[in-house]
């Protein structure tokens, strides 16, 4: 009895896997269900995509002036032409307008740069200390042959991602500080971190834009004035501190015991413990958040413009006012501030989702 | 530095005495800093003439409120006005929280869904929420509803009996007579009684072991006392249809645009953080939750029920808490297109009386305690969600 075959199998083509059609189409049309689906996101994507193509474009008026504008139904883009500068850099002086290019120009590159992770170290926190030494000097101006530029004057895009960027750099170490208050056996420290951060965290921004605003000239000695961008800026601080230091304990606590009695076993102090050992490997694990606050800080700050500071969502309010477009562009202006954010705060959404990858990795 | 054994300096190693020092230190740091600030702030005040105090309070406001859920004029005193926010500020958050939670549980799930065309659009959606500053969208609508729709007269039917137009929506109305409380009342009885049943049955089966329909028993002890009264009392309930006439709206309630407009921005802004959490509450639970539920012989909906929900609450709960809080928080950003909430009247407040302080404090109060009670409330729930033992 033969149990092994003696002569070959014949030979069958491969069985046709590729892309076809069917396959394609399967999670569209499969089921009756997803037919449904399809069909109704279908018409929903068609029925927007025709009103905003019509407005964006059809309709739309690429040149002319007010008056073209107003005579036809769609979107009015000479405004936003003629107003660019005016919406990115508000009333800062027209002919010094590089100045703020320059600024941003410097800051772009600098965060560029420091989206790599393997240039994180001393050398990078030394080149930002003088990249915002320049931002300063060439916003600020007054010394080194630049023309004085009160801050009453800034104003646009520069004046949004300085109030986010320094807010939340600033308001970092002040985080780390509290949530280490926080955690602390210490019971009067804790007790009056807590009530800071849970203060801060209880109430909207714009009440501590409005105390900072109305209420601290009031506390200050008489004759002494801070300036109005200045306690906006401190404001935003201290709201960002409270929630930097809620992620901050998070991190924290994320560190295992283990790691602390370590440190303690090999005789460091408290401050070398947080500083050599627990902060490193916390600060790992706060980066992705920290980011995400981030995105929602810049967008956060545009509430600025309740207590009268020029950002980049008011200037584009204040050349909608402007009598000679007023009523007719209305909605453009907003279309493009939209655009704006959406587009900075889409890179950013993604640079974090590469960090969470990016340390994902090296933990393992 | 070497410190001698013996000498009084040793004390600087002491733990206790170093733990006693900086404590206080940092008290009267904090203690300093108040007094300076107060100090300075009353200086101020006295050399500016600016009354302090809540004495002006129970003085009359003055001022129109152009919308409020109780009765108000401006004869009425500065805590009715500030009342009228309050109650503003609860009225359009709790609003936008109930409807961002059902509209972002839809299209949490609809990113899950199989149909790429499907959960590529929740996609954007949320994406384009999260992206946009909600002040943005807050004066988009805004400049929509008031420019781009029609005038009254051509209102927009959007559903049957809601019409949107240029001076905002108008829905129906609902007007009851006075046995409404009762029958509140009757309701509340309604629950308690349902809860207690429902717990007595629970104990019954877990000593017995026998199983019985319980939904029988708790919907009646729901149902029954607030039906009875409604039976007794006879209440009339009148709705108001509101109809387009030749030129204006008859009828129904009418919903101001700028109240629309915060009620749109939040609604949507927190939508599309309420998919987020979803989508990670269900993605959470992993699959072999469902194969194993279905081994024990559960069907679908019971497994849903028993098994993956409740693991995927524990998840989702914790962040809905700050998104319903963010929601409370936001509803401040009303001043912004004058909706008359509570930061809005206090700022009226504060121009009219010169008095920025206690106005500014009250508020803060006022959102701290609700922020403290809605964190509370989550936290009791999500105690009892959470994993016990």
């Amino acid at each position: 009895m033969q149990l092994v075959k003696s002569e070959l199998a014949p030979r069958k083509s491969r069985p046709r896997q590729g892309v076809g059609l069917h396959k394609l189409l399967a999670p569209y049309f499969g089921t009756p269900g997803n037919v449904a689906i399809t069909i109704i996101c279908l018409a929903l994507v068609a029925l927007i995509a025709a009103k905003a193509i019509s407005w964006l474009v059809l309709d739309a008026v690429f040149s002319g002036n007010p008056a073209t504008c107003k005579a036809s139904v769609g979107a009015c883009w000479p405004f936003i032409t003629s107003k660019f500068r005016f919406m990115v850099f508000g009333f800062y002086p027209y002919e010094e307008q590089w100045r703020p290019v320059a600024a941003l120009a410097i800051f772009f590159a600098a965060c560029g740069i420091s989206m790599n992770p393997a240039t994180w170290g001393r050398k990078l926190a030394a080149f930002w200390a003088i990249a915002l030494l320049v931002i300063f000097w060439l916003m600020l101006g007054g010394v080194l042959g630049l023309e004085y530029v009160p801050t009453a004057k800034w104003g646009g895009l520069p004046l949004s991602f300085m109030l986010s960027f320094i807010g939340l750099a600033a308001a970092f170490p002040l985080g780390i500080v509290l949530a280490l208050a926080r955690a602390s056996k210490l019971p009067v420290i804790k007790v009056l971190a807590i009530a800071f951060i849970e203060l801060v965290r209880g109430v909207p921004l714009i009440s501590i834009l409005f105390m900072a605003s109305v209420m601290l000239p009031l506390f200050m000695p008489d004759g002494f004035t801070i300036d109005k961008l200045l306690r906006a800026q401190v404001a935003i601080i201290l709201f960002a501190a409270a929630y930097v230091a809620e992620i901050v304990r998070g991190g924290l606590q994320a560190i295992p015991k283990g790691q602390y009695e370590a440190s303690a076993a090999m005789g460091l102090h408290y401050w070398q413990m947080m500083r050599l050992i627990v902060l490193p490997q916390a600060i790992k694990i706060m980066i992705p958040p920290l980011v995400t606050l981030f995105i929602g800080f810049f967008q956060d700050t545009t509430l600025v413009v309740i207590v009268g500071l020029l950002d980049f969502l008011d200037t584009i309010r204040s050349a909608m006012r402007d009598p000679q477009w007023q009523g007719i562009a209305v909605l453009e202006g907003y279309v493009f501030a939209a655009t704006v954010y959406l587009l900075f705060s889409t890179i950013m959404g993604a640079y974090s989702r590469f960090l969470e990858r990016h340390f994902r990795m090296g933990h393992d | 530095m070497h410190v001698a054994p013996e000498s009084p300096w040793r004390i600087i190693y002491n733990l206790r005495a170093r733990a006693i020092f900086y404590q206080v230190a940092c008290g009267a740091a904090v203690v300093l800093i108040a007094y300076f600030l107060f100090a300075n702030a009353s200086e101020n005040l006295a050399r500016q003439n600016i009354a302090t105090g809540f004495s002006y309070l129970s003085r009359e406001a003055g001022f129109v409120i152009s919308q409020s859920p109780i009765a108000y004029q401006p004869s009425d005193t500065y805590v009715r006005a500030l009342l009228v926010g309050i109650l503003n500020t609860v009225r359009v958050s709790s609003a936008a929280a109930i409807f961002a939670t059902v509209i972002g549980t839809l299209v949490g799930v609809g990113r899950l869904s199989s149909n790429p065309l499907l959960s590529r659009i929740a996609m954007v959606y949320v994406e384009i929420l999260r992206n946009v500053p909600l002040l943005l969208f807050l004066f988009l609508w805004y400049a929509i509803i008031i420019t781009a729709l029609p005038p009254v007269r051509q209102a927009f039917q959007i559903l049957p009996a809601v019409y949107l137009s240029n001076s905002g929506l108008v829905i129906p109305s609902i007007t009851c007579s006075d046995e409404l409380t009762w029958i509140a009342l009757a309701l509340a009885v309604g629950i308690v009684a349902a809860i207690i049943i429902a717990r007595a049955l629970r104990r019954s089966r877990i000593t017995t072991g026998i199983e019985r329909r319980v939904w029988p028993f708790v919907v009646s002890a729901l149902m029954l006392p607030s039906l009875a009264t409604i039976l007794i009392l006879r209440p009339s309930v009148m709705v108001d249809w509101p109809e387009l006439g030749r030129f204006r709206l008859a009828g129904g309630a009418q919903l101001m645009p700028e109240f629309v407009a915060l009620l749109l921005g939040l609604t949507l802004s927190a939508s599309a953080n309420v998919a987020e959490i979803v989508r990670s509450g269900i993605v959470s639970i992993r699959k072999g939750q469902w194969e194993a539920a279905a081994s024990l012989g559960l069907r679908r909906p019971l497994s849903l029920r028993l098994v993956i929900l409740p693991q995927a609450l524990r998840v989702i709960i914790p962040p809905m808490t700050s998104t319903y809080l963010n929601v409370f928080k936001n509803s401040s950003l009303a001043i912004a297109i004058g909706y008359p909430d509570l930061v809005m009247v206090s700022n009226t407040t504060m121009n009219q009386t010169g008095q920025a302080i206690e106005p500014i404090a009250l508020f803060m109060m006022v959102y701290l305690s609700l922020s403290l009670a809605i964190s509370a409330f989550m936290n009791w729930y999500n105690a009892r969600v959470a994993l016990r033992g």
